[in-house]
């Protein structure tokens, strides 16, 4: 594999890093699937896109504003369509019905407002040096994203292992009703993790809209999949393996597409997660706890 | 009399605890064996393996001389055993009477073809199964609740139905774990009543319970468990006397 | 005259679309009546579409034996679907039939001879309306033979409790794996019933948002009673229908105001009706009891 693809790979990767883990920390603290990420993922890009084409603001602004905007979604969407929800026998599938509601209002309101089609970035606000290294052609933008990524990344990991909400999140996830008994505010800690794990999804939304200079209200749809894809091989609830499992899954498909073609790019993600959810459902890293008795 | 239900040198380990450790025993045909000993000695386990719902890490469980190993939950039932749940597993969203509706099951013999064309004799067999259900929620005294969804039924009437549940199989072997937990000495009584009677009808019975009275008049005979392990078997109060019990329950590092 | 004739034939639209979605909403349910959220019905219904069309289209077969074929190749691939699938618990169970609906889509997408993403067009139009609500009548009527029967009730306890069914003597896997196979069977005989109406089938038509939408047709009209998917399907065909009138006096257009009606429907349900439009009539007069109750 040329270091141009690893490349490739790596940055893709780090967009389906960033994604995953949000979708993987909402499930270990609720054991929910939130299918809105994919929306947030949406809107935070429209609103960079926004901001930096109608305020003309600079990239380095517009992007932690759309991560924070993310958050404050994650916030709506906790309240409206997961709280109400929590004492249901059947919170799982309930819950993903109510998030799917959600991301079906989030696409209404950004078709009426940006319209159907796809949106560019204005031409010269994207940096476009290249950069010689590892044997291949970087732009200076692929790399801000990489960076933006690992930051975004030990942030995160501070966050989770450092902070005392970081631990709160964790006992949660854990169980609530342990949680409660220690003392901790269970629902705070519930929004929190909302709110972080949206931001993280609201961020891979903006990177991806700046790596392929496109925004459209369905964007969220390819990812969303891929994400499932990332998470399940990852193992869910596991933050360790979605960063993993990202990488890989950017790498894999670079290789694919350079050997077989872009049209297999797809299929073979998916029949990875077929046979994964088949064959070993907890993925590399997660709790082995899925089968039936 | 025969042996129905025989465990031989039991064992069931968890990670590094030995929740069953060599049990043996056996139950004999149309008797009431009570199986007692503190929380934690391992009964709900060995209903668990004697059920299918855990197979053992070592020894055997045979049921009439068949070795049950391996062999899933649905195929143990159709051996001819029923069991009730220490935490009560009914059907929540399903009412009494359609609980014990499902508890027939293995015996249901109708053809899904005559089903499906709507003919007279499968109305009929679903007719006589209702029937059966509510004669057995009679008998456990829930005759008034039949149509209740068990959800909103108390817990010693929840216990009831269960057991009405169990009994609709016309099983040869019945697993009680706990039957009369949460329940007033009155219900108690009906309950020992219930099962005095099942088993003079031929069926055997395994009763787990913590209430020892209840197994002193109940039960035939009785295996005492602590650790996993049997400390004491016989008639009950041979039992009762038994030294090694008397430490289990009250004297040792609890 | 003619203005009559428009009228019927867009109504007639509606009607068969109506019947369709039901199918389909059906073809979840079959499944959710047991306890599994399996979402393959996507793909079962591309396979019964693309199945049926290619033999009208390329080998002349009269449509009944098409329609047979599309009913009959979804139930062998629910099989070896199934097996392995069925295991796995709640969501995984979910989102591995989503892949493989995803998989059926991309092969469709990348094999040439049925002119990948483009599709297929000129069908013949074979499908009549009453042909659709026939096949809802017989779905209808084998989930309303099952309510009440040994089997009905052992779906029943599956779905409640699996564990506890099993030592009850169900053979669980059994069942989950019939209800898998009744449901392929509805969503290939939907998918060829469509392909043969609008004369066209792509790709696209049996993408993730298909299966999303088929499972919003099952929840919203209620999966307590077998005819709450269809109760469901004709509420939010029909619906669209009704705005694509009343978004331009809203000054709206009708492609996302449908989107976003769908969503507060689908969330106001999910939050407020949980069992469904079906569950109204028993909830209204429960409340009506406890207000009568407590005066």
């Amino acid at each position: 594999m040329s270091g141009q693809q690893v490349i490739n790979g790596l940055f893709l990767g780090g967009i389906y890093a960033l994604f995953a883990l949000g979708y993987t920390l909402v499930f270990g603290v609720l054991d929910i699937l939130n299918l809105a990420h994919a929306a947030v993922f949406m809107l935070a890009a429209f609103v960079a896109l926004t901001l930096v084409s109608a305020a003309h603001a600079n990239l380095l602004v517009a992007l932690p504003v759309a991560v924070v905007f993310a958050g404050l979604l994650g916030l709506v969407l906790e309240r409206i369509a997961f709280r109400p929800l929590r004492g249901r026998s059947d919170s799982n599938i309930s819950g993903l019905i109510s998030s799917l509601a959600m991301a079906a209002i989030f696409e209404a309101i950004a078709h009426e407002i940006w319209g159907p089609n796809t949106a560019r970035f204005p031409f010269d606000t994207l940096p476009d040096q290249q950069l010689q290294i590892l044997g291949g052609v970087v732009s200076r933008l692929q790399l801000t994203i990489i960076g933006v990524s690992l930051g975004m990344f030990l942030v995160l990991w501070w966050l989770v292992q450092r902070t005392r909400l970081g631990r709160e999140i964790r006992a949660v996830a854990e169980s609530p009703r342990a949680a409660r008994v220690l003392g901790v505010n269970v629902d705070r800690a519930i929004a929190w993790a909302f709110f972080i794990s949206s931001a993280l999804g609201g961020a891979a939304g903006v990177l991806f809209a700046l790596s392929f200079n496109s925004v459209s209200p369905d964007m969220g749809r390819g990812v969303e999949l891929k994400g499932l894809a990332v998470i399940i091989l990852g193992g869910m609830g596991s933050m360790t393996g979605a960063v993993v499992a990202g990488f890989a899954l950017g790498l894999t498909e670079v290789l694919v597409v350079s050997h077989l073609g872009g049209s297999y790019r797809d299929a073979v993600s998916f029949a990875a997660l077929f046979l994964i959810l088949v064959l070993r459902p907890r993925g590399l890293f997660g709790a082995p706890s899925l089968r039936e008795a | 009399m025969s042996a129905l239900l025989t465990l031989d040198r039991v064992e069931r380990v968890f990670g590094g605890v030995r929740a069953v450790d060599g049990a043996s025993f056996e139950v004999r045909q149309g008797t009431v064996h009570g199986l007692i000993g503190p929380n934690g000695a391992g009964k709900t386990t060995i209903i668990n393996l004697v059920s299918g719902l855990l197979q053992p890490t070592g020894g055997a469980v045979r049921i009439e001389g068949l070795p049950t190993r391996g062999l899933a939950p649905y195929r143990i039932a159709a051996l001819g055993v029923a069991r009730t749940f220490q935490n009560i597993r009914l059907f929540p969203d399903l009412t009494a009477r359609d609980n014990v509706i499902v508890g027939a099951h293995l015996r249901r013999k109708e053809s899904l073809l005559a089903r499906l064309l709507g003919l007279a004799p499968a109305r009929e067999a679903e007719r006589l199964v209702r029937e059966r259900a509510e004669s057995l929620l009679q008998r456990v005294g829930l005759a008034d609740r039949m149509r209740e969804k068990v959800k909103n039924l108390s817990y010693g009437e929840q216990r009831r139905v269960e057991i009405a549940r169990a009994l609709h199989s016309e099983p040869k072997l019945l697993l009680l774990d706990e039957p009369t937990a949460g329940m007033n000495p009155v219900e108690v009584e009906a309950v020992a009543l219930l099962i005095a009677k099942v088993a003079a009808e031929g069926h055997s019975v395994l009763l787990v319970e913590h209430n020892v009275r209840l197994v002193m008049d109940v039960c035939h005979f009785v295996t005492v468990l602590d650790f996993g392990k049997v400390i004491a078997e016989g008639p009950p109060a041979k039992v009762a006397e038994d030294p090694a019990v008397i430490t289990a329950y009250l004297g040792g590092p609890q | 005259m003619e203005s009559l004739a428009e009228l019927y034939s867009t109504y007639q639209s509606t009607l068969a679309y109506v019947g369709l979605n039901a199918l389909l909403a059906l073809s979840v349910y079959a499944t959710l009546s047991c306890g599994q959220l399996a979402l393959s019905s996507a793909g079962f219904a591309a396979i019964g579409a693309y199945a049926a069309s290619i033999l009208t289209l390329n080998f002349h077969v009269a449509f009944p034996f098409a329609l047979l074929a599309a009913v009959v190749l979804p139930m062998i691939v629910a099989v070896p679907l199934g097996l392995p699938v069925l295991r796995i618990r709640g969501v995984f169970l979910a989102i591995a039939t989503v892949a493989f609906g995803e998989v059926v889509r991309l092969g469709l997408v990348n094999w040439d001879y049925v002119n990948g993403a483009q599709g297929l067009v000129a069908i013949p139009q074979k499908t009549e309306v009453w042909m659709v609500y026939v096949a809802v009548a017989l779905a209808l009527l084998l989930f309303a033979r099952l309510r009440g029967s040994k089997w009905g009730f052992a779906l029943e306890a599956i779905r409640e409790d699996e564990p506890a069914a099993r030592t009850m003597g169900i053979h669980t896997t059994v069942y989950k794996l019939a209800m898998l196979v009744v449901g392929a069977a509805l969503a290939g005989l939907a998918g060829a019933l469509e392909a043969h109406f609008s004369f066209m089938v792509a790709p696209n038509g049996f993408a993730f948002g298909r299966v999303v939408d088929m499972l919003v047709f099952a929840v919203v009209g209620g999966t307590v009673a077998y005819y709450g998917p269809v109760v469901g399907a004709a509420f939010l065909t029909i619906l669209p229908e009704a705005l694509r009138v009343i978004a331009p006096l809203l000054g709206i257009e009708p492609g996302p105001l449908r989107a976003l009606v769908n969503g507060v429907v689908l969330l106001l349900v999910i939050l407020f009706l949980p069992n469904g439009i079906v569950s109204l009539p028993s909830r209204l007069a429960a409340r009506r009891k406890a207000r009568s109750a407590a005066a």
